[in-house]
């Protein structure tokens, strides 16, 4: 299948930022599988600021094609800063748009990065014993379940 | 994503494509204006063709020794393996339905035998070893009365392994079978002998010998029973109706020439240059060699890098103005990866983590320690943000 990467895409490539794990994180995320060839982890430092949960810090590492770098490190820029609830609104079309475009045949880097953070949110929330929303509680169990369906399929 | 027009650029993926030589072009070019003739036609303008691709005809059947009459002018590879595979099966099918052909054919053979399935036929596809060979005995006892046909490659285009057809020729010669060989990466750069390998039809094609695209050839034995794909005025002994592409088959031709002239002295290099490759690039951590390490062509470098995904790395290679190939596919459908990979018993990460090098006659051994430079500082770089450990 042909396709380009445009210079955004590019640029995060090159030039990804937050790169690296977070020693003791609060929280990490971790998706993908070798089968399809991309491995995402999301690392996360949760502060509490004015009574609210901040991403104070978040990291990526990422083994896979260009597009799955370039979506991680987006993600982590988005939701550096953000509150969690905020944070759990990104969605991958917010990836897509700040990344300008992305080849259709890799929105699936951009999904694996969205799910790559609510997984870190959901470690750190489960960590603190705490109430996990149905949304995402969902969403963990979507994850989980496609996981299983993937390997079925091809494993 | 070129930013400097001038930067340093190494085409490595000679598998892929390769330009088309001067001489080829030189060659070529009257046949788009002055000697435009169309070769059915019987003024001078139509000799001056039908001699021209009569000569091509001519030598291109020299270097496999076949007979001109045994080469049929095609679009290409993909369209003499079409040709080939379907064809034996329509003419043959009151003999039998059964084909037997291998798990890493290129997509041009085992599509048309999926196909073919859907039409009555019953098709083997033989495993390879680990280092991507066919065993001849697994040919033999494939066979069945209902048998027609066996197609096994010359040479893989992915890892390079050069398949045993000479044996495999033997055995189908005493089972009275036809035998079929996509020769699309080893024709003018092994030598190939049809009489002494008893091939019955052999696809290769224009573009992969500096030749242009768009125009290939089915070397079809006296005598085999073969049904055309293209019907309409009858050229190319009735298998393949549309007027000639002289131009490109007189660039065919003029490649070959030049191919057979440089043969032995390109595969000695080649294989020098390939050697240097593999033996500085396996001294690189959790790096391993795909294919046979002696039978394959002199060519071609296939290697898995442990904690690397292909497609990142060649995006990499490409700003540093290298042009490689991986077997990776994040990017198609299924992202399942190359199927000849993983019938070689490559897991998903090695599949993944795989990049092909492959040489052509203008690389010279400056571009190949280029490469040695670059290469390790981006495997490095991309393994530092991988988060498994390799």
């Amino acid at each position: 299948m042909v396709f380009q990467y445009s210079k955004k895409v590019m640029k995060y490539f090159l030039r990804p930022k937050n790169v690296g794990k977070i020693k003791n994180a609060d929280g990490i995320g971790r998706v993908g599988n070798m089968l399809c060839g991309d491995i995402m982890y999301i690392f996360i430092k949760v502060r509490i600021k004015r009574k609210k949960e901040i991403i104070k810090d978040i990291k990526f590492q990422t083994l896979g094609c260009p597009a799955a770098i370039a979506t991680s490190s987006v993600i982590t820029e988005l939701a550096k800063g953000k509150t969690l609830g905020k944070a759990l609104k990104i969605t991958n079309k917010e990836v897509i748009k700040k990344l300008g475009e992305l080849p259709p045949i890799k929105y699936h880097c951009s999904l694996l990065a969205e799910e790559a953070l609510d997984e870190a949110i959901y470690d750190y929330l489960k960590k603190q014993k705490r109430k996990i929303p149905v949304l995402l509680k969902k969403k963990h169990q979507k994850i989980l379940m496609s996981e299983k369906k993937f390997k079925k399929k091809f494993g | 994503m070129l930013k400097n027009i001038k930067m340093k650029r190494i085409y490595l993926d000679h598998a892929a494509t390769t330009p088309v030589s001067k001489e080829v072009l030189e060659v070529m070019k009257p046949y788009f204006s002055e000697k435009f003739g169309n070769a059915s036609s019987l003024h001078s303008f139509g000799i001056e063709a039908r001699e021209a691709i009569k000569k091509a005809r001519k030598i291109s059947s020299k270097l496999i020794n076949a007979r001109p009459a045994e080469i049929i002018f095609t679009s290409g590879g993909t369209e003499s393996n079409n040709l080939a595979i379907k064809g034996i099966a329509f003419a043959n099918k009151n003999k039998g339905n059964h084909i037997i052909t291998s798990k890493i054919e290129h997509p041009a053979i085992l599509k048309p035998c999926e196909w073919l399935e859907k039409h009555g036929f019953k098709v083997t596809y033989l495993d390879v070893d680990n280092k991507g060979m066919v065993n001849p005995k697994d040919v033999e006892k494939a066979i069945t009365k209902d048998t027609i046909l066996v197609s096994i490659m010359t040479a893989n285009n992915e890892i390079g392994t050069i398949e045993p057809i000479t044996e495999i020729g033997k055995i189908c010669k005493k089972n009275k079978v036809y035998f079929h060989t996509d020769a699309v990466q080893a024709f003018g750069k092994i030598p190939i002998d049809i009489k002494k390998i008893n091939i019955d039809l052999l696809s290769a094609s224009s573009h992969k010998l500096y030749g242009p695209k768009g125009v290939g050839l089915l070397f079809v034995k006296q005598d085999v029973k073969i049904e055309a794909l293209s019907h309409g005025g009858g050229h190319e002994q009735g298998l393949r109706s549309g007027t000639e592409n002289a131009a490109g088959i007189v660039g065919f031709a003029t490649a070959i020439k030049l191919a057979e002239k440089i043969m032995k002295k390109e595969a000695e290099r080649q294989t020098e240059l390939r050697n240097k490759i593999i033996k500085e690039i396996l001294k690189i951590k959790g790096v391993q060699l795909n294919g046979h390490p002696s039978q394959r062509l002199p060519n071609n470098v296939n290697i898995s890098i442990k904690g690397i995904e292909g497609e990142a790395l060649l995006i990499r290679l490409n700003e540093k103005g290298i042009a490689i190939s991986t077997g990776s596919a994040c990017s198609t459908k299924s992202l399942k990866p190359s199927h000849v990979l993983t019938s070689i018993d490559l897991n998903d990460e090695q599949a993944h983590g795989s990049l092909r090098i492959t040489l052509g006659k203008d690389n010279k051994e400056e571009d190949i320690n280029y490469l040695l430079r670059e290469l390790p500082k981006i495997i490095n770089s991309l393994r530092k943000i991988n988060p498994l450990k390799w």
